[in-house]
């Protein structure tokens, strides 16, 4: 039983991918376009040259980051969907600290990665309390907080951080994730340290969760509130301390823009998105670390290479509808795993 | 004062009208049991159809073509939110999951066939969106009628009947305790003899068909085309309004004519005295600030449906 569950916890992500790209395929030969040469230009747009690379690897980088976040809360039993709200807080506050403070690389640059974490972590921490202490939803309160950091953020470009400008100057170099080195290897794209801080916030993820106590409550705490309760854990705790930090990984995804990819932080119409991707990065990678890089991958490559797909006369929502269906199938895994259940059957 | 009055209430129910549409949708799919994050997708393929129709038809129905456009749209929204239904109540999904990724869905699959169709990526303007008018008899009653029945929208009566309608089949009809008894206690329901599935599929079909309208109105009343900008985030006010309104049809109304109101006062906000001093920002976060309140227990108790988000599964205690 167990064996076959880990089959089908591989199976029902891999499924769902395909039937994801064969439905993204029919609607292409709907549409009138020719899918192979879409999905060739897909390709192309992600892995065409080294700069081509370096970007798409820009992409994953924040997408591993609120994978994370959102695959942290979901194995302590919480939802948090207020992913892209920390995101905005966390790159406002690490470019408001690489803009204002003036200090040598060591200090800064560590300083306002850690300002947007916490800034990240904060976000989180409203709705983690209201649900501790008052029982509020939390995917309520997290949309909510989505917005109110976008106009928030927003005013405070406006009126703070410029003189009612649309966007801030570029940061001090001694705070950018910048690095020449990776640029040049990449015909200078804006490929930046990030994906380094992303990869090790994935190996914390492990850690905390699977090697420490407190990561055991958290998942206790996840499993049955009662219990936890019962067996002496302190629940309320666990349930702030988990959105604490799944909004600084957040957050954190946000330093990646701020610090990284745009060296700014500008007033924004709609939301990055970075947060909602992220809610199926967390759940094609089963909540798991590994699974969540593999998932940041395969969707950065996708959000990357549509890029390219308007050469092939296909219009770039295509994968935002390949996404959604993904997002469908791995959600509705209980008809995967029964179709799949039955195939065996009638095999046998 | 009668002049404030006669130019907010008008903007009021323009900007309130796609809000209490959409929450009355929000409200029949909770109140049965299934949480509906994706009626912000509803109100885009809404507007989108609302628009596209408007566009394609013009010619051929003329002076109609908004009426008949914002009921294309909202079977359109039915037809939409059915993908909803499969995956939350037979599919047993996660249904905060599924609406996501109906949102994402909506998007992309309305900026694709406008790309495709329009080859660029928002339509035109359409050539018969609705306008506002003065309300026959009615604007002629002093005092009453300039402020509430000259130069509104009549798709913003149209919303606030429909609340109306919405509160009397939910709370006078049969069927309406049938739904609500579904997404209290569905077991419950199941041993006398009600349909758990078949009234959460109706439930979360009318939430798309009015989800749908609300999209639609929006886009043929405040924007007059579609893009990917068209709707942002009115689907989440509906459903902060559905929230703040305490999941009730006519208290939804309320909330949503408030939200519209804080809209509309961060835009003529500009003539009026003691709000011009008040950050547009504080307006503008209104309205989730104030449901966050009214979640926290600071404005009165919101409780949830007892069953809401959780799948039926017939057999299971």
């Amino acid at each position: 039983m167990t064996s076959n569950n880990r089959l089908f916890g591989i199976l029902v992500p891999i499924i769902s991918v395909l039937l994801g790209l064969i439905v993204g395929a029919f609607i292409m030969v709907i549409s009138g376009h020719n899918p192979i040469e879409g999905y060739i230009a897909l390709w192309n747009g992600a892995f065409y040259d080294a700069f081509t690379i370096g970007e798409t690897i820009r992409r994953i980088t924040p997408l591993i980051l609120t994978g994370l976040a959102i695959a942290f809360a979901f194995r302590t039993g919480l939802f948090n969907i207020g992913a892209e709200g920390q995101v905005i807080v966390g790159w406002l506050a690490a470019v408001w600290i690489g803009l204002v403070v003036d200090a040598p690389m060591i200090i800064h640059l560590p300083l306002a990665v850690l300002a947007g974490a916490l800034a990240g972590g904060l976000w989180g921490f409203i709705p983690g309390l209201l649900k501790a202490k008052l029982g509020v939803h939390e995917v309520i309160v997290t949309i909510m907080m989505n917005y109110i950091a976008m106009f928030v953020s927003n005013e405070i470009v406006r009126s703070v951080l410029t003189d009612h400008n649309t966007s801030t100057e570029k940061i001090a170099a001694t705070a950018s994730l910048g690095s020449e080195w990776l640029q040049a290897l990449t015909f200078y794209s804006r490929l930046h340290y990030g994906i380094l801080i992303a990869l090790f916030a994935a190996v914390v993820m492990w850690f905390i969760i699977d090697r420490t106590t407190v990561g055991y409550e958290l998942k206790a705490v996840g499993f049955n509130r009662h219990a936890s309760k019962y067996a002496g854990m302190n629940v309320s705790k666990n349930i702030i301390l988990s959105m604490v930090i799944s909004g600084a990984f957040a957050g954190l995804a946000g330093v990646m823009e701020g610090l990284g990819t745009y060296g700014n932080v500008s007033v924004i119409s709609g939301f990055t998105n970075l947060g909602f991707d992220g809610i199926a990065v967390a759940l094609l990678g089963a909540n798991n670390p590994l699974g969540v890089i593999l998932a940041a991958i395969l969707f950065g490559v996708l959000k990357e290479g549509a890029g390219e797909m308007p050469s092939a006369g296909v219009p770039t929502e295509l994968v935002d509808i390949i996404i959604a269906i993904i997002i469908f199938f791995v959600a509705s895994s209980y008809i995967i795993r029964w179709a799949l259940t039955r195939f065996k059957k009638e095999g046998k | 004062m009668l002049d404030i009055l006669a130019s907010i209430v008008p903007t009021v129910l323009f900007f309130s009208a796609p809000l209490i549409l959409t929450a009355l949708g929000g409200v029949f799919s909770e109140r049965s049991g299934v949480i509906n994050i994706g009626l912000e997708g509803l109100m885009v393929i809404g507007a989108f159809v609302g628009i596209v129709f408007n566009l394609t038809f013009a010619d051929v129905f003329g002076g109609l073509t908004p009426w008949i456009s914002i009921l294309v749209a909202m079977i359109a929204g039915a037809l939409f939110s059915s993908i909803h239904a499969i995956a939350s109540v037979s599919f047993r999904a996660d249904q905060t999951v599924s609406g996501v990724a109906i949102n994402m869905l909506a998007l992309g699959v309305g900026v694709y066939l406008t790309k495709v169709w329009y080859e660029k990526g928002q339509t035109d303007m359409v050539a018969e969106p609705f306008n506002s008018q003065n309300i026959p008899v009615l604007s002629e009653i002093p005092i009453i009628g300039p402020i509430f029945f000259q130069g509104v929208y009549v798709t913003s009566y149209v919303a606030i009947i429909i609340a109306f309608i919405a509160w009397f089949v939910l709370y006078k009809t049969a069927f309406g305790l049938r739904l609500r008894a579904v997404g209290e206690h569905p077991m419950a329901a199941d041993t006398n003899g009600i349909n758990v599935y078949k009234m959460r599929y109706i439930a979360v079909i009318l939430s798309g068909a009015l989800g749908g309208l609300g999209g639609s109105v929006f886009a043929l009343t405040i924007v007059s085309n579609f893009s990917h900008a068209t709707i942002v985030g009115q689907g989440f006010m509906s459903l902060a309004a559905v929230i703040f309104g305490k999941w009730h049809p006519l208290g939804a109304m309320g909330a949503a004519l408030f939200f519209g109101f804080a809209q509309s006062l961060s835009i003529v906000s500009s003539g009026i005295p003691v709000l011009e001093d008040i950050p547009q920002v504080f307006l503008l976060i209104a309205p989730y600030v104030l449901t966050i309140l009214a979640l926290a227990g600071f404005i009165g108790r919101a409780d949830a449906p007892r069953a809401n988000g959780i799948p039926y599964i017939k057999g299971s205690r």
